[in-house]
C-alpha cells in the first residue's frame, strides 16, 4: 500500500540527527512495548508480514508523530484486537526467550525455480496494490539487474493478509541510482531485494 | 522522551495505553511476565554492535574467514555464536576505495538484530529512510562523515528479510594490532555505512 510507511525518496522530513551515546531504549513503556511485542509475535497468533501491514494502516499523522514504540504499541493495540483471547496462545515462557531468540524465524520455503538468473535485466512492475506490498514505490516501473537469486521465501503480500505463504523466489535486484531519480541523487546504485511476482523481464 | 517517568501519580498516555494491554493479556494467559523481562533483558544488555565488531575484527585479520563471511555470511556469523532473530538471512557487504555501502529500510525498520543489537531512533526514522536511497551523500553529511568523491556510494534497502551488515575497510595503522584492539575500531554506524571504522589512537583519522 502507499501508505505513510513507503518513505524511500520523500521530502521535507529534515536532516538526520544522530544521538550521542543513545540509550537502547528511552522510557521504560518502551521496554515494555518492545517485550510484549516479541513475546505475543512468538505465539504465532499474527504473522509479522500482517503485523507490519497493521503498523502501515495507523492514520498518517500518528504514524508520522507517535515514535517508533509508539507505531508498535499502536499495532499491537490492533493486532490483540483482531484475535479471540478466550482461545490459548502458546505462550513464550522465560526460559524458552533464549532458545527462541537464537533460534529466529527463517521465512525461505521451498518453491519454484527462478525465473531469472544473475544478470538479468528486469523491470518492476507498475502496481499500486492498496494491500500489503514490500514493493516500494519507488522502484514500481524501473530497470535493473539480478545480482543475487535468493531462493524461495514467504511471499508478504499474501501472507500479510492470511493468503498463505505461497513462496516466490527472491533477487537483490541493482537499479542505477540514474534510472530511479535522473539527476537528483548522490547515489550511484541502489538495490532492494524484490519478489519474482514484482518483476517482469525488461523489454 | 518520557517527562513522567518517575511519576507514578502521572502517567503519561503511553504508560497507561501499555499497562492495559500487558494486564489483559498477562489476566488472560497469553503472555509470561518472566519472558518480557528476559527479552528486554537480551536486547538491551546483551546483543548489540559488539557482535557485529568481532565478525568485522575477525574478517580484518583472517582471510579465509573474510571469504567465508562474502560467501554465506548467515553461517560464518553463526560461528562465532550469532545466529537467530532478525539475522536469519544474512549478507556481508564489503566497502572498498571503490564501492562505500550504505544500508537503509525504507519501508519499516529492518536491522540485522543478531549483529548490531535494536536499531537507533535515526534508523528507524522518516528522515534518514526518506533520504538515504536518493541522497546518501546528504546523510553522511548529517553524520560528519566525508567519503571521497570519487568513490561510488551503493545503497542497499532492506525490503525482504535478508539483513545486511557492512564490513568497513580496516584503518591504515593497524598491522600489529589484536582482533580485540580491531574490534574496538569497529563501531555500530561504520557496519550500517554512516561512518567509517575509528583510526587507531596515535594516529590521523
Amino acid at each position: 500500500m502507499n501508505g505513510p510507511q513507503d518513505l524511500g525518496g520523500a521530502h521535507g522530513f529534515g536532516p538526520v540527527v544522530p544521538e550521542a551515546n543513545e540509550p537502547v531504549f528511552h522510557a521504560q513503556w518502551e521496554r515494555e512495548v518492545f517485550g510484549l511485542t516479541l513475546a505475543m509475535g512468538a505465539t504465532g497468533r499474527w504473522t509479522l508480514d500482517h503485523s507490519r501491514y497493521l503498523r502501515e494502516t495507523l492514520p498518517h499523522v500518528t504514524y508520522y508523530t507517535a515514535g517508533y514504540y509508539g507505531i508498535w504499541l499502536g499495532a499491537l493495540e490492533r493486532l490483540v484486537a483482531e484475535i479471540d483471547l478466550d482461545q490459548p496462545s502458546r505462550v513464550l515462557t522465560r526460559e524458552n526467550v533464549r532458545p527462541a531468540m537464537a533460534r529466529g524465524g527463517p521465512t525461505d520455503r521451498p518453491g519454484p525455480a527462478p525465473a531469472y538468473a544473475v544478470g538479468d535485466r528486469v523491470r518492476v512492475r507498475p502496481m499500486h496494490p492498496a494491500t500489503h506490498t514490500r514493493a516500494p514505490a519507488y522502484v514500481r516501473g524501473h530497470t535493473g539487474t539480478v545480482v543475487t537469486v535468493h531462493g524461495s521465501f514467504v511471499f508478504p503480500d499474501t501472507n500479510a493478509h492470511g493468503e498463505g505463504e505461497n513462496p516466490a523466489p527472491l533477487y537483490t535486484v541493482m537499479f542505477p541510482a540514474s534510472e530511479l531519480w535522473g539527476p537528483d541523487t548522490t547515489a550511484s546504485d541502489v538495490c532492494a531485494d524484490l519478489w519474482e511476482p514484482y518483476l517482469e523481464p525488461a523489454a | 522522551m518520557d517527562d513522567h517517568d518517575h511519576d507514578h501519580s502521572h502517567l503519561s498516555e503511553m504508560e497507561v495505553r501499555v499497562r492495559a494491554l500487558q494486564s489483559l493479556l498477562e489476566a488472560k494467559g497469553h503472555v509470561d511476565p518472566g519472558a518480557i523481562d528476559e527479552l528486554i533483558t537480551l536486547y538491551e544488555n546483551e546483543v548489540g554492535p559488539q557482535n557485529g565488531a568481532r565478525v568485522v575484527a575477525r574478517a580484518w585479520a583472517d582471510p579465509a574467514y573474510a571469504e567465508r563471511l562474502f560467501t554465506d555470511a548467515t553461517a560464518a556469523i553463526a560461528e562465532l555464536g550469532f545466529t537467530g532473530r532478525q539475522g536469519e538471512h544474512m549478507v556481508a557487504l564489503k566497502n572498498t576505495p571503490e564501492v562505500h555501502n550504505m544500508v537503509v529500510c525504507t519501508l519499516c525498520s529492518c536491522y540485522p538484530w543478531s549483529v548490531l543489537g535494536v536499531p537507533p531512533v535515526w534508523y528507524k526514522s522518516a528522515p534518514y529512510r526518506a533520504k538515504a536511497v536518493a541522497d546518501p551523500r546528504g546523510v553522511l553529511d548529517d553524520f560528519g562523515v566525508s567519503i571521497p568523491a570519487d568513490t561510488k556510494i551503493r545503497v542497499w534497502d532492506s525490503t525482504a528479510e535478508v539483513r545486511y551488515l557492512v564490513v568497513p575497510m580496516r584503518p591504515d595503522g593497524t598491522d600489529g594490532l589484536s582482533e580485540e584492539e580491531l574490534a574496538a575500531l569497529v563501531t555500530r554506524d561504520s557496519m550500517i555505512g554512516t561512518g567509517v571504522a575509528l583510526a587507531p589512537a596515535g594516529e590521523p583519522a
